[in-house]
C-alpha cells in the first residue's frame, strides 16, 4: 500500500471512531436534546473524517471533486437538520432533562 | 488504488451498517417522534458514508451520484418532518 493509502485509510479510521461515539451517544444518552447534542456534533465530524478518506485514496476511481462536494454538503446540512429537529421540539413543549429528581 | 485498501474500505462500510443496524434500537424504541427523526437522520448519514466507501472501493464513479442524491433527500426528509410537527412554520 502506498503512503497515501495509508494516510486516508488512517483518516477512514478515525472517521469510523466518531461515528461509533455518536451512535453509543445516542443510544445511551437520556434525553432528546442530549441525543441531538451527540448527533449534531460527533455524527458530522465522523462523516466528515471518512469522505476525507475516501478522497485522499481514490484518486484514479472516483473523481475527487465530487467527494469534495459531499463534505461540503454534510458539514451544511447535518447540523442544520438536527437544529431544526430540536427547535421544533422545543416549539411543542418537551422539557429538557435535568438532574432534579433523577440523582436518587 | 490497491487491492488492500479496497478490502479495508469494504470492512469499514461493514462495521458502518453494523452501527446502523444497533441504531435502530432507538428508532423503535424512541419515546418521542423528534428522538426518532434523530435516529433516522443518523441512519441516513450512515448510508452516505456507505455509499461513497463502496463508490471507492468497487472503483464505481457512479455511486457517487446516488450518494449526493440520498444526502439531499437526507436533508429534506428532516427538514419536512421537523415542520410538520410544529402547527405554524418558521422552524428555521
Amino acid at each position: 500500500m502506498t503512503p497515501l493509502g495509508w494516510l486516508g485509510l488512517a483518516f477512514v479510521i478515525g472517521g469510523i471512531f466518531f461515528t461509533t461515539v455518536a451512535v453509543i451517544g445516542v443510544i445511551r444518552l437520556p434525553d432528546l436534546y442530549t441525543r441531538a447534542h451527540a448527533a449534531g456534533t460527533a455524527d458530522t465530524l465522523g462523516t466528515i473524517l471518512t469522505l476525507v478518506g475516501v478522497a485522499i485514496v481514490g484518486t484514479e476511481t472516483v473523481p475527487r471533486l465530487k467527494v469534495v462536494l459531499l463534505v461540503v454538503f454534510m458539514l451544511l446540512t447535518n447540523p442544520t437538520a438536527v437544529h431544526a429537529i430540536a427547535r421544533a421540539a422545543y416549539d411543542q413543549g418537551i422539557e429538557p432533562w435535568t438532574t432534579e429528581g433523577n440523582e436518587g | 488504488m490497491t487491492a488492500g485498501t479496497s478490502g479495508a474500505f469494504l470492512i469499514a462500510a461493514g462495521v458502518l451498517v453494523l452501527l446502523a443496524v444497533i441504531l435502530l434500537y432507538r428508532v423503535v424504541r424512541g419515546p418521542t417522534m423528534q428522538d426518532r427523526v434523530i435516529a433516522v437522520n443518523v441512519l441516513g448519514t450512515n448510508t452516505v458514508v456507505v455509499i461513497a466507501l463502496i463508490a471507492s472501493a468497487l472503483g464505481q464513479p457512479g455511486y457517487l451520484d446516488i450518494a449526493l442524491v440520498y444526502a439531499l433527500l437526507n436533508f429534506l426528509m428532516s427538514i419536512a418532518i421537523s415542520k410538520f410537527t410544529v402547527e405554524r412554520g418558521g422552524v428555521i
